[in-house]
């Protein structure tokens, strides 16, 4: 079974899943014990359907874990190796976001990227129509200054 | 326009970074194939890389050490797997003792960089990060960012307990 959430998006999930009180309860429920899905529609005045869309939405989230026994869907808790792996990813996240900030940072410093460079000039001789017959570097510089 | 996209696999413990530029695939290369370059990226500006040695050939070696506030300096060393400048780069990250030694006894990264240019000339760079396990990945970061890992544990602490 391959995850793969976009950045921020497993964020959202779980503040969204936490958000509601009722799968909080179901969280802290199934954290000590598992539970089946028509246990937990037994505990909450709820139907099967309601609970199960609960537990859909904190699966999303990464938060409990289902599997199958027999006839019954088993509900447990998985807070703990969420929240591990989510505070490591977290950290390496941040940190190839600031090494891809600075790959940026270095290359546009040295070079800037040509499609900036056009519009700058473009921008420039829009500008200074009337004034063509300067010369060119005189006006580059005089730009610079302003 | 900078977009800079993340994506994990949580149960495959990999990370795929995705970053656009607008300059030529050549010039992008430089950012590993220049030392001086590499060096100016790899580390934070509170850890700031020095690279020792630098092969980037298949089977050439990479070393560096960054430079903490402590004065502190942590080693680390890439095996390089295969390179096809400019489009890909396969290394293992891993951490080096004072003398560039891979330390055997703590986990590595294999990370592949895959480079392809764009139609209107600029550069799409994939890295792809395969870590050993989430244990190996907490290792690895709460050497070298032991406080900032403590803070994130705490926000996800405080996010759960509410």
């Amino acid at each position: 079974m391959v995850v793969r959430l976009a950045e921020a998006d497993l964020t959202d999930r779980v503040m969204h899943a936490l958000a509601d009180s009722t799968r909080r309860d179901i969280v802290a429920t199934v954290l000590t014990t598992e539970h089946s899905v028509s246990a937990l529609a037994r505990k909450y005045p709820m139907t099967f359907a309601a609970i199960q869309k609960h537990v859909a939405v904190l699966e999303a989230a990464h938060l409990v874990t289902k599997r199958v026994s027999g006839r019954e869907r088993l509900v447990s808790g998985n807070m703990e190796a969420l929240r591990t792996a989510r505070a490591v990813f977290d950290q390496l996240e941040s940190l190839w976001r600031d090494r891809a900030a600075r790959m940026h940072d270095l290359l546009d410093d040295e070079s800037p990227a040509p499609s900036t460079t056009y519009s700058d000039r473009a921008d420039r001789s829009t500008g200074h129509t009337s004034t063509r017959s300067t010369p060119d570097t005189y006006e580059g510089e005089r730009d610079a200054n302003d | 326009m900078r977009t800079i996209d993340i994506s994990r696999d949580i149960d495959a413990h990999t990370m795929i970074v995705t970053t656009e530029f607008d300059h030529p695939i050549e010039k992008v290369w430089q950012l590993w194939a220049d030392p001086r370059c590499l060096e100016r990226w790899w580390g934070p500006p509170t850890y700031p890389a020095t690279v020792t040695h630098h092969d980037l050939s298949a089977g050439g070696k990479v070393t560096y050490f960054m430079t903490g506030p402590e004065g502190d300096t942590p080693g680390g060393y890439w095996n390089v797997l295969a390179v096809e400048a400019p489009f890909t780069l396969d290394v293992v990250d891993g951490f080096a003792d004072d003398q560039g030694q891979a330390i055997e006894s703590l986990p590595t990264t294999a990370m592949s960089t895959r480079l392809a240019a764009r139609p209107d000339g600029g550069t799409v760079v994939t890295i792809t990060s395969v870590f050993p396990s989430v244990e190996a990945m907490e290792q690895m970061i709460s050497m070298g960012m032991e406080d900032g890992l403590r803070e994130a544990m705490g926000q996800m602490n405080a996010v759960l307990a509410g």
